[in-house]
């Protein structure tokens, strides 16, 4: 492998596995503040025992996305330095402005809070977890926008060969970014939800001390589910409009879509042979695409050939379709973690109203836990996987970003240590969480 | 000032409070395991910087990001150039972050003994090489014509780097000492202050090694007198921590700070207006014009930063105060 591929699976790997822990940081604060918001009001002693509890968790996960965001921090410079020098005027002052405005108040004030339950009043420690949840959410908003513009670049002037900036505003006012903010703030929260259904459920499945608490738990949990699964899923069909008008390509090769079509089907299936620029076989739905793309059934869905025609004449020769296969498989595993989280949710809320769930259906949550997970990595994998061979859409190619100054050896050996380094970490995350989780409410002894 | 010399000097100022804050977070990393005689003693020292540990690396994101923002090239050709070196820091923050919050999350001593270590190594780790990262770029790397890199990981280890990085971990390691100092109580606290009185003398001879060897081969003290002037008070001020560590600890603790500030105030100024000089030819070094972002971004990011750092001063001098009282091994110890 050369550089540039070794540095797109070190990128992959790491970003991947930062984005294991994120989601439920940005949702888990929420509900933790929410709690905690419960105690201060009523003053029942259930929800500081369940904000602690779930913060506990909350710990355990947040110290794992501190560990792995600073490498993505620097790994911008180290494996894509000529990407830097393209776009750092633009996509710097994002990355700056995040750790300015939401990494300082994100970590100060989380100290506070795991510090803080004795030093501070009720209200005021009740601030610092709010403030946390504000940091945590702010820092999703400034990467997002710096990621949305390699999505759909905007306020820009090409000049001395380097994207430079011009307007500050039209970063932030990217109409690819509010689609893309808030598909991933919801997908934190139903992460969050499904992380409390679960753990929840695992409990009530394995004993009956706390059945109280973890009950109270389980409705939090499934009315956060409902709520999150079906706004990640209504922003995330607005989202797929868009991408009709904003990046057809990544539209086309999600649903292995070669020829231009009106009353275009979506494919619940394919067999697809990316060689020959052919589906072998498939499974449609008829007319159904042009339906989510338009909300009617008529409307024209480009395909790839023609995009790729369309492309070469625009940027000059070259290969513009993206991995097709995985991208389509990608969008597939997401949209049904999304159906099977809105179903869990559903039955979690009817089945539970009064009573506790039926041991079936616990299971079944418990293994809901990896739906949120399965969904957030094949999201990211479908946004950026369906936007090659483009690094910067339309601007530069990912093949034009990878760093000079480094051997191919050299990203060998970082990408073999990080991946040993994270995947030992993960051993003892899952650990720690299952440890703690099945400890229950109680104060932990030193 | 144009806005490049403002943004070099916003820089100056992000590495000035990164040294400082995070030089006791690595100084105390290294001594948990080396000071702390039983567990609770060592979880006393974690929670000296247990509240605010994060927020002091966020100074080196910010640092970062700032690089990032204003100065693109910089970010690129260092970040790139030192590829394994930062490897290694990250490998380093990592296991100390994931090691800070973990260690006491189960109790068997196989297990905190090795997350203490981790901690250790944790700490040490970044010292040295940020220390060897400012080393080189006193001397000058290879850099061609594409503004890249082209020397290597070992060439970065020479004598004069190595230097570097020693002193900062010792410099380190006297401010984390001081600072345990005053933030403990008992045994422990006579402990530190004994380890920052003995660390004291090496951190001497390695700092006057360094101003020797600087004289000789970077621009350290060259550029008239505020070179002689910044290196001067940041002997005078490390050889005086020393002095008062006993008598006044808070002081002494002031001055290895100040010691940190002026030592890195003097290298910026060193490379002033060069970001990273080249050794090859001095045209491909990279300066704060060549290597900056376009006039419209510094001036947003000057707007930015300007309104946001007293804010996070505020507040993070505000935590400090909440925890300003000293733990015990008998005060409760939230883990
Ligand atoms: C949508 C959200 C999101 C995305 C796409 C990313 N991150 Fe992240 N990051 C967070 C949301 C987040 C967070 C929620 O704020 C974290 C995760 C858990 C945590 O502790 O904070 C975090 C932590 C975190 C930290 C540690 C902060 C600290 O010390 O407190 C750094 C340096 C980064 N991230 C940097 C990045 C970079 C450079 C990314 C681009 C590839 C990135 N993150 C993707
Ligand atoms: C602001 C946030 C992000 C930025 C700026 C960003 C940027 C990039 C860059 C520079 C690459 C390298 C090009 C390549 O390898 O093809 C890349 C690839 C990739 N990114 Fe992102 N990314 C971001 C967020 C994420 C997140 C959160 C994930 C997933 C969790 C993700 C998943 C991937 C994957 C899987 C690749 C590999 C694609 C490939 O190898 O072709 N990205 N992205
Ligand atoms: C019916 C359900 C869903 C639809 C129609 C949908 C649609 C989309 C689309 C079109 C994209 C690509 C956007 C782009 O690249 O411009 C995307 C990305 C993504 N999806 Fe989904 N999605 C659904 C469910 C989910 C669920 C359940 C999750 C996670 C729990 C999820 C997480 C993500 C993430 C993390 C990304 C990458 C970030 C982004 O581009 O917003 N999605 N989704």
């Amino acid at each position: 492998m050369d550089t540039l591929e070794l540095a797109r699976w070190q990128f992959g790997i790491t970003t991947v596995y930062h984005f294991f822990f994120v989601p439920l940081t940005l949702g888990l604060s929420i509900l933790v503040a929410l709690m905690e918001t419960a105690y201060v009001r009523t003053g029942n002693e259930v929800y500081k025992k369940m904000a602690k509890y779930w913060g506990k968790l909350f710990l355990i996960n947040f110290a794992m996305g501190v560990a792995t965001g600073i490498v993505q921090e620097f790994q911008f410079g180290m494996n894509w330095s000529e990407y830097s020098r393209f776009v750092g005027d633009i996509f710097g002052a994002p990355l700056a402005v995040e750790a300015l405005l939401a990494f300082f108040i994100e970590s100060t004030f989380l100290g506070l809070w795991i510090f803080g339950w004795d030093k501070l009043s009720k209200k005021l420690h009740l601030t610092t977890i709010w403030l946390v949840a504000l940091g945590s959410n702010l820092s999703a908003l400034w990467i997002i926008i710096a990621n949305a513009w390699m999505q759909h670049p905007v306020g820009y002037v090409l000049r001395n060969g380097r994207a430079e900036m011009q307007d500050f505003f039209a970063l932030l006012t990217n109409p690819q970014l509010p689609y893309e903010i808030s598909h991933v703030f919801f997908g934190g929260v139903v992460t969050a939800a499904f992380f409390v259904l679960g753990i929840s459920a695992w409990q009530l499945l394995r004993q009956k001390e706390f059945a109280d608490f973890f009950q109270r738990s389980f409705r939090w949990g499934a009315v956060t589910a409902l709520l999150g699964s079906v706004l990640v899923m209504l922003v995330g069909h607005g989202q797929g409009q868009w991408l009709e008008r904003s990046n057809p390509m990544k539209l086309a090769a999600a649903e292995a879509n070669w020829k231009t079509k009106d009353r275009c089907e979506f494919l619940i299936a394919a067999g697809i042979d990316e060689k020959n620029q052919k589906n072998t076989w498939s499974l449609p739905v008829g007319s159904l695409l042009s339906i989510l793309a338009y909300n009617s059934p008529s409307g024209v869905v480009k395909g790839m050939t023609d995009l790729q025609a369309e492309y070469t004449q625009k940027y000059g020769p070259g290969d513009y379709i993206p991995p097709v296969t995985a991208t389509f498989w990608s969008f597939r595993l997401m949209v049904a973690s999304g159906l099977a989280m809105l179903a869990l949710a559903l039955l979690a809320l009817w089945r539970s109203r009064n009573l506790i769930a039926p041991r079936w259906l616990l299971g079944l949550l418990v293994a809901g836990l990896a739906l949120p997970y399965i969904g957030n990595s094949t999201g990211w994998m479908l946004a950026e996987l369906g936007r090659q061979p483009w690094l910067v859409f339309g601007l530069m190619k990912t093949s034009a970003g990878v760093s000079l100054a480094t051997t191919a050896g050299e990203v060998l050996f970082t990408v073999i240590g990080f991946t040993a380094l994270y995947g030992a970490l993960m051993v003892v995350d899952v650990w720690l969480l299952r440890k703690y989780a099945a400890q229950g409410p109680v104060e932990a002894a030193d | 000032m144009d806005l490049n010399t403002l943004w070099f000097i916003l820089v100056t100022v992000l590495f000035c409070g990164f040294f400082v804050l995070e030089g006791f977070d690595y100084g105390v990393g290294m001594l948990v395991p080396l000071l702390g005689r039983d567990d609770r003693e060592r979880r006393v020292i974690i929670n000296s910087i247990g509240p605010v540990w994060d927020g002091n690396e966020v100074w080196l994101l910010t640092a970062g990001g700032a690089i990032f923002a204003a100065f693109p090239h910089w970010y690129a050709t260092l970040f790139s150039g030192f590829y394994l070196a930062l490897f290694l820091v990250l490998v380093g923050l990592i296991v100390r972050a994931v090691g800070l919050e973990f260690r006491s999350k189960h109790t068997s001593p196989a297990w905190r003994s090795a997350w203490d270590w981790l901690i250790c190594v944790g700490s040490l780790l970044p010292a040295l090489i940020f220390g060897v990262a400012v080393g080189n770029l006193l001397l000058g790397v290879p850099i061609d014509a594409k503004m890249t890199y082209v020397g290597g990981f070992w060439n970065l280890l020479n004598p004069f780097a190595l230097i570097v990085g020693v002193t900062f971990v010792l410099l380190f390691l006297l401010h984390g000492a001081l600072f345990l100092g005053l933030r403990t109580e008992g045994a422990l606290q006579k402990r530190a202050t004994s380890t920052a009185l003995g660390l004291w003398l090496p951190t001497v001879i390695a700092a006057v090694a360094l101003l020797v060897v600087a004289f000789f081969q970077t621009p350290l003290f060259a550029g008239g007198l505020a070179g002689w002037l910044l290196a001067g008070a940041a002997a005078v001020a490390l050889v005086a921590s020393g002095l008062l560590a006993r008598a006044r600890p808070g002081l002494a603790f002031t001055l290895t700070a100040l010691t940190i500030i002026l030592v890195t105030v003097a290298t910026f100024r060193a490379l002033f207006p060069n970001v990273m000089i080249s050794t090859l030819d001095v045209k491909h070094s990279l300066t704060i014009y060549n290597a900056s972002s376009s006039p419209y971004t510094l001036k947003v990011m000057t707007i930015v930063a300007l309104t946001l750092v007293p804010v996070v001063l505020a507040y993070q001098g505000w935590t400090y105060w909440i925890f300003r009282k000293r733990l015990t091994t008998t005060s409760k110890l939230e883990y």
